[in-house]
């Protein structure tokens, strides 16, 4: 029997068309965007200004806080503006807009091709390191990974958890990354395992990828303490408390974090990052983005600049559909859906997910038959079709009795609805208006 | 492609396949063995009320939502249809179309429609139409056709009990189980396949575990409702039988006779009015096992799953309160 979490989940067809793809570059932009605030926290504060000239690798904009990251320039060449510029949340945020002249990089990156194995750094270092060169969580939630990295005070780290599932239909970036670059990981985990001082390293991956399954755990041999772990094909099993659940038996409290139960959990992008940073001197400039969909002529996994416009993403997978009715940045069940295709990369793109018409849109509403299937589903033990209930009549405090800040939103619920019924969409008005009324009473 | 013509909504951006329609005809579906043992053996009455039951249940449906709820138009959904069929299968097949028609009115008028229609009704439709007919309409609702097979002549047929009417008068009149059973025209064979007197769509133990299987398989159902209900009145039933096999039937008898496999597989079952979690739906499967068993032993009817079900009904709302799902990170594991 596979590990996996107890509850709830669903199995969405997998739809990996771009699995095996080798990770691909594509030709600099003319122009990048690249927004100030891409990671969850303070936004940072730009310090370039028009007509400055930058180099890849550069940073344009610096980290406001301890949760905060630093951003660098992901090309060379000259600062046209700062503007408001539309990204993948439908709102105008400041991006440097910078114009891209060669590709000069930064002298300090080291540009060698070779594995820099040599992991003699102190963990202060490390941290430092990955906090300079703006390192965030890489699996969507975009949470600075220095952060994760500096256990608190009176707190223990024994596992560290790498979060190789890849759940998301259709997304096959993290496993192309680990089919690629196993060894680089490798030293990233040991390097953040230095960092939290944990004892224990557990990878674990989707059961769909045995191919990368056996490779990680070929490689992991030459390491000490690292080992791969293949769970049952389960959506969400890259949610963090799940995958905690799956590998480790340990239920993180309602309200808590990984550390509380011991473990830090981060994402194999991440690793890799980590590992680029620290060993390599590289900022997070660039990342995997799986770009993929049913009607898409290419689908590729593409290494692409942060900032660069999804169009040209598109383009090297064959160019736009013409059936296209809905692009989405992530995955189907998490992802975002833009209304232009010009929004830039940023580090929490995964995917740019492209639907043809005929499933762009929700399926048929009916009323709730009270079928109970999403509670069924719901890998957090809620009971949606309440919560959506309580959401639309603004029973607040109920709302926080159930639970409903529990809600990871990923989606299973609304996934198996047979009435389709946008219980998400109430759910995450609850929660808002919920966090809100939380904070004013604070202060 | 006009790239401004993008559909922007949230997540998620996938979804199951499963829909309310495809639920409602999964369930007619299933229901199909029963109805062709039906006709089998009532011939064609037991089509005659099944469409007539059918027709005006949608018709119904239609009426309701164009007059006073308005509205989208649900009676493609097909829920209509599976509370007409589920209507039929309750009544005798000889019932005069307008009794049907009455019945029709009730369950669809009152039992789903003043509710607001499909998921907001608190009782199982087509058991409030059956229930008001029982009482309005006693003699034409308790006069069972015999059996006989492949009658499509248009003959007035025979009428007799039912085994569980049998057994209760027997009983009632001093007679012990042992000798009722001796003189039944039925064998518990007869029995399972469906030839009995009884409701038309009740008789074939087969054929509604047929469907109840297709069910299962079709996920429309889960194993709680049903398995907790027949468990429930086997072990009630056995205990009766243990303390005393001459004044109580036996277990086997209970699950082969009247409605109760209809009720545990079909009626029991219905989304809108049983609990959500398997807990409750356990619970709710026992309550129904236990007050159909004493309304057969000891009630004034010698059938009461009709019955069972519509109280039990009434209490999911607080059986959903009692069953929570068990939360995850609700208890700290060392």
């Amino acid at each position: 029997m596979l590990k996996t979490f107890p509850k709830g989940g669903v199995h969405p067809k997998e739809n990996k068309f771009s699995v095996g793809k080798p990770i691909e570059s594509i030709d600099l932009p003319k122009q990048v965007n690249i927004p100030i605030a891409q990671h969850i926290g303070a936004p940072s504060e730009s310090v370039v200004a028009k007509g400055d000239k930058v180099k890849v690798g550069q940073l344009i904009a610096k980290s406001t806080g301890f949760v905060s990251a630093n951003i660098h320039s992901s090309v060379s060449g000259t600062v046209i503006k700062i503007d408001k510029i539309l990204d993948t949340s439908g709102y105008k945020k400041t991006c440097v807009v910078i114009a891209v002249d060669g590709d000069e990089w930064m002298e300090t990156i080291d540009k060698s091709s070779g594995i820099n194995a040599n992991t003699d750094i102190s963990a202060d270092d490390i941290r430092k390191k990955v906090a300079e060169l703006g390192v965030v969580g890489l699996g969507g939630a975009t949470f600075p990974t220095h952060v994760k990295l500096s256990v608190p005070p009176g707190k223990t780290c024994q596992h560290l958890v790498i979060n190789a599932v890849e759940c998301e239909p259709y997304l096959t970036a993290d496993h192309q990354i680990m089919m690629e670059k196993a060894e680089e990981i490798m030293i990233g985990c040991k390097l953040i395992q230095k960092a939290i001082a944990a004892e224990k390293v557990l990878i674990g991956i989707e059961n769909n990828k045995p191919d990368a399954i056996k490779h990680m755990t070929e490689v992991a041999k030459k390491f000490d303490n690292i080992e791969v772990q293949a769970l049952k094909v389960m959506y969400p099993q890259g949610g963090e408390k799940q995958l905690i659940k799956s590998i480790l038996n340990r239920e993180v409290p309602s309200g808590g974090l990984p550390i509380d139960v011991g473990c830090v959990v981060q994402n194999v992008g991440t690793a890799f990052a980590v590992y680029e940073a620290v060993q390599k001197n590289k900022p997070l400039f660039e990342r995997v983005v799986t770009v993929t969909g049913k009607s898409v002529k290419k689908p590729s996994n593409i290494l692409a600049r942060i900032g660069t416009p999804i169009n040209l993403l598109i383009d090297a997978a064959g160019g736009l559909p013409e059936d296209t009715g809905k692009i989405v940045n992530g995955g189907p069940m998490m992802g975002k859906a833009v209304n232009t295709d010009t929004v830039p990369v940023t580090k929490g793109t995964s995917g740019v997910l492209i639907f043809p018409e005929e499933s762009a849109s929700r399926p048929e509403q009916y009323n709730c038959i009270r079928c109970g299937r999403c509670a069924s589903v719901c890998p957090m033990g809620l009971e949606p079709f309440q919560l959506k209930n309580m959401s639309k009549v603004k029973m607040y405090e109920e709302l926080q009795k159930e639970r409903v800040l529990d809600c990871m939103e990923c989606g299973s619920c609304v996934y198996t609805c047979p009435a389709g019924v946008p219980l998400l969409d109430y759910i995450r008005l609850g929660k808002a208006n919920l966090n809100k009324i939380l904070r004013s009473k604070k202060s | 492609m006009a790239i401004n013509k993008l559909t922007v909504s949230m997540s998620p951006h996938d979804y199951g396949k499963d829909s309310v329609k495809k639920i409602m005809y999964g369930v007619v579906i299933a229901m199909i063995p029963a109805l062709l043992v039906s006709v089998y053996y009532f011939g064609f009455d037991a089509i005659r009320v099944n469409l007539i039951a059918i027709a005006a249940c949608v018709f119904f449906e239609w009426l309701f939502q164009k007059v006073f709820l308005k509205g989208k138009l649900t009676i493609v959904d097909g829920s209509a249809v599976v509370t007409g069929m589920l209507l039929a299968f309750n009544v005798p097949s000889s019932l005069p179309w307008w009794i049907i028609v009455i019945g029709a009115l009730v369950a669809i008028g009152i039992g789903k429609m003043s509710f607001g229609g499909l998921g907001n009704n608190p009782f199982n439709p087509a058991l409030v139409g059956r229930v008001f007919l029982l009482i309005s309409f006693p003699v034409q609702m308790t006069s069972w056709p015999v059996t006989k097979v492949l009658n499509f002549a248009m003959t007035d047929a025979q009428t007799g009990a039912t085994p569980l009417a049998i057994v209760k008068e027997g009983l009632n009149n001093g007679q012990t189980f042992s000798s009722i059973m001796d003189s039944m025209p039925y064998s518990y064979g007869e029995m399972f396949i469906g030839q009995m007197g009884g409701s038309l769509g009740e008789i074939s133990a087969a054929a509604l575990i047929l469907g109840g299987l297709f069910l299962l398989f079709r996920k429309i159902i889960t194993w709680h409702i049903p398995v907790s209900i027949l468990g429930t009145v086997a072990i009630f039933t056995a205990i009766l039988y243990g303390i005393n096999p001459e004044s109580y039937a036996n277990p086997m008898f209970h699950l082969l006779t009247g409605g109760l496999l209809l009720g545990a597989i079909f009626m029991a079952t219905d989304m809108v009015t049983s609990p959500m979690t398997p807990k409750g739906m356990l619970l709710y499967g026992f309550g129904i096992g236990v007050i159909t068993v004493l309304i057969r032993v000891w009630g004034a009817y010698p059938e009461g799953v009709s019955f069972a079900i519509l109280i039990m009904n009434a209490v999911v709302p607080l059986i959903n309160n009692w069953a929570k799902p068990k939360r995850f990170g609700e208890t700290i594991k060392k």
